[in-house]
């Protein structure tokens, strides 16, 4: 089991650690719903140091990229970021990550942690038509996530000038002397940012944010459920290796004015139709909705559920699901709880608007 | 640590049974709320409904997880204490004296594989 830079500090500000894609992670400090309303209402940190990340570099790197992953990366200027999918030469989703532009030639992606060896492997694979070198800098990388309305004036107190970072944008500034990479971001549905630097600087800015008693620590748990209520998706949950970007309604982030893996089969499902598509659903009797949950109308097996929360501090119940194309939006369909059946509206993902500053659109 | 309550039977699955007359009351133990975390939902089921020993029979649930509800003792149900659907805080609060629900029995109790306070209090620590 692996420890984060942060370890021994979470243990200090009380964290209730669990096993996480093979890291030791915090499921939550105070309460998961403590921390999701300081994140909605104030300010919240994360370790996410657990992440992976890759440095691409050389003089075929966009090509490279472009060809590897879905999304189209010919306009990303240097000093900005974009969502995007690697997929399989049969369009299913090995994994989402984040590709920052570095330089003209310089690329860091930023990978779920339990896809790093995944996903090396299908980039170590394709890159050898190309003149690109790819590593694995994962263990030099720590993590935190600042996310919350307040986000950016505490760190503005802290390093000046992050505050003037556009949303998707990022840049190196120095704390302590140390170097660190902060980016305008994050997986909540608030402003927030993203800041990567080595185990040091990550400690130190760490430690910092909490003596402000300005910023909530926050788990595991607390980042799920908010990332969920943004309509964000979690891999493992509402995309995995048996899902294409059609069905989870990523498509927007698949450029097909160009060739990239996957392509092919994608073209080919469109003109074929998909089954069933990714949809929000909402509880109309009281009770919670968990994922593997099966959905039902007219006694008919219609669907099942990915991620389902009461938001927290709220009586609200939502849910992700797969269900089959010919159920509509707005439809009322039923979900087996145990042994009832629990009436259910199919709506959008939105289950709350999330509050970007500014600049391009991150997910649906 | 946790406390227990003497005077009442404990099931392997955490909840706790009172016995009086041809009646009891079902809850779950202190220990049982104190893992879980704060509870956010309680799945009750209908008065009515009859339940053998061990048959699932509701849920309570915190933010992240649904935790099964197990029958100690076969009967029917007679009521549902139904503060706990607008206040699921209750079992965090107290959950000896805040109860899921009473039972009617049929016969005689069947108290086999359930603990006594100080066997529980053992088991579970």
């Amino acid at each position: 089991m692996k420890k984060t830079p942060l370890y021994d500090l979470h243990l200090i500000y009380g964290a209730k650690m669990i096993e996480y894609a093979n890291y030791l992670m915090p499921e939550q400090f105070s309460s998961i719903i403590k921390e999701h309303q300081a994140v909605r209402s104030e300010a919240g940190m994360f370790d996410c140091s657990h992440m992976g990340e890759f440095v691409v570099e050389g003089k075929d790197a966009l090509k490279f990229l472009n060809y590897a992953l879905s999304n189209q990366l010919n306009d990303l200027e240097i000093k900005k970021e974009r969502y995007s999918l690697l997929l399989d030469s049969n369009g299913y989703i090995l994994d989402d990550l984040m590709v920052y532009r570095l330089a003209e030639n310089k690329y860091l992606l930023v990978v779920n942690a339990s896809n790093i060896d995944k996903d090396f492997k299908q980039l170590n694979k394709l890159k050898e038509a190309f003149e690109v070198n790819l590593k694995n800098v994962s263990e030099a990388y720590g993590l935190i996530a600042l996310q919350g309305p307040k986000a950016k004036d505490v760190l503005e107190a802290l390093i000046l000038g992050v505050g003037q970072l556009p949303f998707m944008s990022f840049d190196e500034f120095t704390y302590n002397n140390e170097v660190c990479l902060i980016s305008r971001s994050g997986y909540t549905g608030e402003d927030g940012f993203e800041i990567y630097g080595g185990p040091q600087v990550i400690k130190s800015i760490y430690q910092r944010l909490y003596e402000t008693s300005q910023v909530t620590p926050c788990g595991l748990g607390s980042r799920d459920t908010l990332r969920f209520e943004a309509g964000l998706p979690l891999y493992g949950h509402e995309i995995n290796g048996f899902t294409t970007p059609i069905e989870s309604r990523l498509d927007s982030f698949c450029g097909y004015d160009k060739d990239f893996i996957g392509k092919e089969a994608l073209l080919k499902l469109k003109e074929e139709g998909i089954t069933k598509r990714l949809i929000g659903i909402e509880l109309l009797e009281r009770n919670i909705a968990r994922e593997g949950y099966m959905i039902y109308k007219d006694g008919l097996n219609v669907g099942y559920i990915t991620t389902g929360y009461m938001i927290p501090g709220t009586s609200n119940v939502y849910a992700n699901a797969y269900i089959d194309q010919q159920v509509k939006l707005g439809e009322v369909v039923e979900v087996q709880i145990r042994n009832k059946m629990v009436k259910a509206k199919l709506r959008n993902r939105k289950f709350y608007d999330k509050k970007y500053v500014r600049g391009e659109k991150k997910n649906g | 640590m946790a406390k227990v309550v003497e005077g009442l039977f404990y099931s392997k699955s955490h909840e706790w049974v009172k016995i009086e007359g041809n009646k009891a009351f079902v809850g779950i133990s202190d220990y049982a709320q104190e893992s879980l975390g704060a509870v956010v939902f309680v799945d009750l089921p209908s008065v009515g409904d009859s339940f053998s020993k061990d048959e699932v029979f509701g849920a309570v649930e915190s933010v992240k997880a649904a935790s099964d509800l197990l029958m100690p003792i076969k009967g029917k149900v007679t009521s549902v204490n139904e503060a706990l659907l607008d206040q699921p805080e209750l079992l965090n609060e107290d959950p000896y004296l805040n109860f899921i629900l009473e039972v009617e029995l049929e016969g005689a109790p069947d108290l086999s594989s359930l603990m006594d306070a100080s066997t529980y209090l053992k088991e579970s620590h």
